[in-house]
């Protein structure tokens, strides 16, 4: 669906995509998983034929994004970053006017529109207007609308960013219902939950380049250990700590506010440490997340 | 790609003039008259009735002390001398009222042209569409106009059924010059252009009296802008003293129209496709 070969994208000198290469199968889930400014929505925007790629080698559904942008925008499905609806018209509207945007008919985009509000949970606002709704909704009605013209492939921008989360659940179990019937998803996100959630294969991105791409549980078991031993001195003390604890687990990351222990068995190296006399004001074991790869990768954490 | 091809609910569109338009102008046109319908009746009005006031006070108020002018060696009475300036001036008022700050609220703060641009619209569909939108509010506003000339007399020829057509083009080519120079604006200062421009444009293009007053430069002047086409145009038309010069015109007209559409789809393309 997607081939991608070196792209960039430079606004002025500012490099914002830096060569990318991957390429996306049909009924894939692909993920973008990066932290803001990463260059995910430029890339975005260079799939959806909305952004003229500086160089590189594009082809989207066979196609030239550069060329025949209306041609190939006609087989996507298209979710901004930032809500775009149209606040003159009212929610079922929204649906209507999108459908004929793509040359629709009268009766096919009636049809579907209420397909669609029922599919989005949004039937009973059909007539409301668009500035009311919740965060949730508009997400919801923003998907709604990419899905009009029956799209072969939909692109999320950061779907569930800014909404709390029980609208996020209600949002990815809505995505997950279309991944199940087929629909090819490449999303962007900066949080490692969701693209775990919804992401058969990711690509790691940071300042405009690919850092490791794979499967979540790949990348975790090519990139971290197993398990995870977080401890927590307190800001002063975790530095000074860190040195006498240097040699326990495979990897250690020393974060301003705790330690991170990557080992395959968290529970024996924290028996260790306290052995040495080091009782951490707060512990945890948990199992390794993308959260690591992309620390493992960056030396930073995803969100700041 | 698979062997099963899917066949999309939309029909996929050619390649029209390398991705620039996706061939459904209407769409756009559409949504305009939906998103009218169900907000701003009232805002549509008012633009109407400034020519009218304009007419009825200087018509019958000043018509009563001026009389009759000169027009081609024709004697025309003052309320038919300036009705079909005011004329092209309610299609010039409906098609800037549209072009310009409606465009920019939704160029600048409603995103509406880039989820368009998100659809298979290109960026000539949205300039056609748009400025079909801007011209049909101009013509609107100019038919309505042109039934109130009747009913006052005003109306001397049976060449004035040819006005119809005449501010629709006028209310085209201020149409698409209204949004290519909106497309370059970032500001609400900037947007302040425009009064600086219209009225003294309003005032001096043979509107309420003939160019022949001023000394030879300004008049060059006044003949520079668009609107003194369209005053004498339409005055040729509903007072049907024709010359040569409605050809000129006309071209005026034309060409203004086809810069703007061409100006406007390129800055749509720079801005949201870039
Ligand atoms: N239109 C633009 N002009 C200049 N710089 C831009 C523009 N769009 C994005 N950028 C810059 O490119 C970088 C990548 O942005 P973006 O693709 O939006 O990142 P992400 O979506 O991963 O947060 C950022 O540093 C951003 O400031
Ligand atoms: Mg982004």
């Amino acid at each position: 669906m997607i081939r991608a070969e070196n792209i960039a994208k430079k606004y002025g000198d500012f490099v914002a995509v830096d060569g990318i290469s991957f390429e996306v199968q049909r009924g894939e889930s692909f993920g973008l998983l990066g932290p803001n400014g990463a260059g995910k929505s430029t890339t975005m925007k260079m799939i959806a034929a909305v952004s003229t790629r500086t160089s590189g080698n594009l082809e989207v559904l066979g196609m030239d994004p550069n060329t025949d942008g209306p041609a190939i925008r006609s087989q996507l499905g298209v979710v901004p970053q930032e809500d775009n609806l149209d606040q003159e018209l009212r929610v079922r509207e929204n649906l209507i006017t999108y459908g004929r945007f793509f040359g629709m008919s009268h009766a096919a985009v009636a049809k579907r529109a209420d397909e669609l509000l029922e599919f989005a949970q949004l039937t009973d606002r059909a007539k409301s207007k668009v500035e009311p709704l919740s965060g949730g909704m508009k997400r919801r009605l923003t998907i709604a609308r990419s899905l009009m013209n029956d799209p072969q492939m939909l692109l999320l921008d950061e779907p569930t960013t800014g909404l709390d989360p029980q609208a996020r659940h209600i949002l990815w179990d809505r995505l997950f219902r279309l991944k199940e019937q087929g629909t090819t998803l490449v999303l962007t996100t900066h949080y490692m939950d969701e693209a775990e959630q919804l992401s058969d294969r990711i690509v790691v991105v940071d300042k405009g380049a690919i850092m490791a791409e794979g499967s979540p549980a790949q990348l975790i078991r090519q990139y971290s250990s197993k398990e995870v031993l977080e401890v927590r001195y307190g800001s002063d003390k975790n530095s000074t700590v860190a040195k006498s604890i240097a040699d326990v687990g495979e990897r250690q990351e020393i974060l301003p506010d705790r330690i991170l222990i990557y080992s395959d068995n968290g529970e024996r190296d924290l028996a260790e440490i306290t052995k040495r006399g080091h009782h951490p004001m707060t512990s945890l074991v948990r199992r390794s997340s993308l959260e690591d790869v992309f620390l493992r990768l960056t030396g930073r954490s995803l969100v700041e | 790609m698979t062997a099963a091809v899917r066949v999309s609910a939309a029909t996929a569109p050619k390649r029209r003039f390398g991705g620039m338009s996706g061939g459904n102008a209407r769409a756009v046109i559409e949504r305009g008259l939906r998103a009218t319908m169900s907000n701003n009746y009232l805002v549509v009005l008012s633009g109407f009735f400034e020519p009218v006031f304009y007419l009825l006070s200087m018509g019958i108020g000043l018509g009563g002390i001026i009389g009759a002018i000169d027009v081609d060696g024709a004697s025309v009475p003052y309320g038919a001398y300036i009705a079909p300036a005011l004329l092209a001036v309610s299609a010039m008022n409906g098609a800037i009222y549209d072009s310009t700050w409606n465009v920019f609220f939704k160029l600048n703060f409603g995103k509406l042209y880039q989820t368009m641009l998100l659809t298979s619209l290109g960026p000539l569909d949205v300039a056609v569409g748009e400025i079909t939108l801007a011209l049909l509010r101009g013509g609107v506003y100019a038919i309505g106009f042109l039934i109130v000339m009747q009913v006052m007399g005003l109306v001397l020829s049976p060449l004035a059924i040819l006005a119809i057509p005449a501010v629709i083009l006028i209310a085209a080519g201020f149409a698409s010059i209204g949004m290519a120079f909106t497309s370059y604006m970032k500001t609400f200062q900037q947007m302040d252009w425009l009064p600086m421009v219209m009225l003294p444009m309003f005032l001096f293009s043979a509107t309420f009296f003939p160019i022949t007053v001023y000394p030879e430069a300004i008049q060059i002047m006044v003949q520079c802008f668009p609107l003194w086409h369209g005053v004498e145009l339409i005055r040729m038309l509903t007072t049907g003293v024709v010359s040569s010069m409605i050809w000129v015109h006309i071209g005026y007209y034309v060409v203004m129209l086809g810069v703007g559409i061409v100006v406007v789809s390129r800055r749509l393309r720079a801005l949201f496709l870039g």
